[in-house]
């Protein structure tokens, strides 16, 4: 959506103000929403994916190290930077190829990275993938508690919880 | 021209107010966002592709009891008016209408109607299963979007990933897939200056509002869609659970404020919804804004039995009916810019003494 103001850039903060009785959505972009003196904490929601994705590019040499994080999507070639710019994903694929920023992404967005309702009885993956996935992931979590890296591991552990 | 009367309740059964506290909840709307495994999602697939999803599905619905009758509207077939038409009642989103700034129709992006439920493809995500209820009702909304779900889920083969549950397109919707909104009418809580009160209340139980026409659109005539934020972490049931939970209370604080509003001042609010309907009634122009405003306004005097004879059907009929795309159909030529206030004043008059009788 564009901004308001300037029609330009994208608006990423969307105002709502009561003004004679009637209640109106002032849709603006960063800038000028600072202009008219509108600062993102006292009361106007940001979008979450918004400050997400404007922190994930600094945040970017960090996430390429961790494992299964590479900046290119093997299945679509979408990339990080293409994310950060349109907000969508390639394709399914890229949930796991960056699967670390985007763990931390869901956890900003929804307060949890676990799917607890209906599940899908999936006719696609044969069980052998399945299983190699699961090796796969026992040796990053054997790696993770080598490096101390706690945090990794719960998740790993609880990904596992969820396969096996 | 599309042919709308293909559908058998021409697609708008949603605004019949026969639904439960429909003086209050207009509409009850649930969708479920899910992706074909193993494609590529809509922003990066090929026109190819997207043929490709829209048979495959095409096949699956007509194998299906839910959509085996179901008309189709390829949208990226259609002119603006009618893709519009499409929108206004409420069956497409304005992304897959092509009505965004850009407006640009995306090729293979359609719809498929049956009854009161459908299956948009092509939109963000390949497939957006979607029901629309009259009034408030959250778990028979659900109860068929779920069966539809189950029915697709069956044929098709789609993205789920065991942990993070339904994969989509963008990570806001991923988990459940679901999105349930209500769309309510909250003119006490507005002439009581207590909404912002409640919105902000609703933001920090994690519920989100937008205007009439969903994303992106303004809050006009007092008329809220509320609906969830997060879809995953929580299951559809406790999604919809408290969702219904928070709309009830915001129907409590509405009636509360109607109340307050009669009893402190009780010759204003009448005189504000007779004024409504004498210009609704006589004007001669009436720009979309002051429409939505002065329905707003009838709407309240028919909720708190200040005006009779007038049926919440008529009222949320004329919501829909009076939009640019189904002026142009009611008259079988597009109005101009000036024209419009114009047309919409006479249709408005028309419906009104045709459907409620001369009074007052």
């Amino acid at each position: 959506m564009p901004c308001d103001q300037c029609r330009e850039r994208e608006a990423v903060i969307h105002l709502t103000q009561i003004v004679n009785e009637q209640v109106t959505t002032l849709h603006l972009c960063e800038r000028c929403a600072a202009e008219k003196g509108v600062e993102s904490p006292s009361g106007v929601v940001k979008t979450p994916l918004g400050s997400f994705l404007a922190a994930m590019g600094k945040n970017l040499p960090e996430t390429v190290s961790a494992p299964r994080s590479s900046d290119t999507c093997g299945r679509c070639g979408g990339s990080l930077q293409d994310f950060r710019e349109s907000g969508r994903l390639g394709c399914p694929e890229c949930y796991r190829s960056f699967e670390v920023p985007l763990r931390d992404l869901l956890r900003r967005l929804h307060g949890s990275t676990h799917h607890v309702g209906e599940r899908y009885a999936d006719r696609a993956a044969p069980p052998e993938e399945a299983r190699v996935e699961t090796a796969e992931l026992r040796e990053q979590l054997r790696l993770a508690v080598e490096t101390e890296n706690f945090e990794l591991a719960a998740e790993l552990r609880d990904r596992l919880r969820v396969m096996e | 021209m599309i042919d709308l009367s293909l559908l058998t309740d021409g697609g708008v059964g949603w605004l019949d107010a026969s639904g439960p506290s429909s003086h209050l909840v207009l509409s009850t709307r649930i969708r479920l966002a899910r992706n074909l495994a193993g494609r590529v999602f809509q922003g990066r697939n090929s026109e190819t592709e997207r043929e490709d999803i829209l048979s495959v599905v095409e096949r699956a619905a007509r194998e299906s009891v839910l959509l085996r009758q179901a008309t189709k509207f390829r949208l990226d077939r259609l002119d603006r008016t009618d893709r519009q038409l499409l929108h206004e009642r409420h069956l497409v989103s304005k992304e897959l209408a092509g009505l965004d700034a850009d407006g640009r129709v995306r090729s293979g992006a359609s719809v498929l109607v049956q009854d009161r439920i459908g299956v948009m493809l092509n939109e963000e995500d390949h497939l957006r299963i979607q029901g629309l209820h009259s009034g408030f009702a959250l778990e028979a909304t659900y109860a068929e979007v779920d069966r539809l779900d189950s029915e697709l889920g069956q044929r098709l083969a789609f993205a789920f990933h065991p942990e993070f549950g339904y994969l989509t397109s963008c990570p806001t919707n991923v988990g459940t897939g679901l999105r349930a909104s209500v769309l309510i009418h909250l003119p006490g809580l507005v002439l009581t200056k207590e909404i912002s009160k409640v919105l902000q209340g609703l933001a920090q139980v994690g519920l989100t509002f937008r205007g009439l026409y969903g994303e992106g659109s303004e809050v006009v005539g007092n008329f809220f869609q509320l609906s969830n934020q997060t879809t995953l972490g929580s299951s559809e049931h406790e999604l919809l659970d408290h969702l219904g939970k928070m709309v009830r209370q915001v129907m409590d604080y509405e009636e509360q404020a109607r109340q307050v509003l009669l009893r402190d001042a009780p010759a204003i609010i009448e005189d504000k919804v007779w004024r409504a309907y004498g210009l609704l009634r006589y004007a001669r122009a009436l720009s979309f804004e002051e429409a939505m405003n002065l329905l707003s306004g009838v709407r309240l005097g028919v909720g708190v039995n200040l005006i009779p004879d007038v049926a919440m059907y008529t009222l949320n009929k004329l919501l829909v009916y009076t939009q640019p795309a189904h002026l142009a159909v009611a008259e079988g030529v597009a109005p101009t810019e000036a024209d419009l206030p114009i047309r919409r004043a006479r249709f408005v008059r028309k419906v009104l003494e045709s459907e409620v009788g001369r009074r007052g």
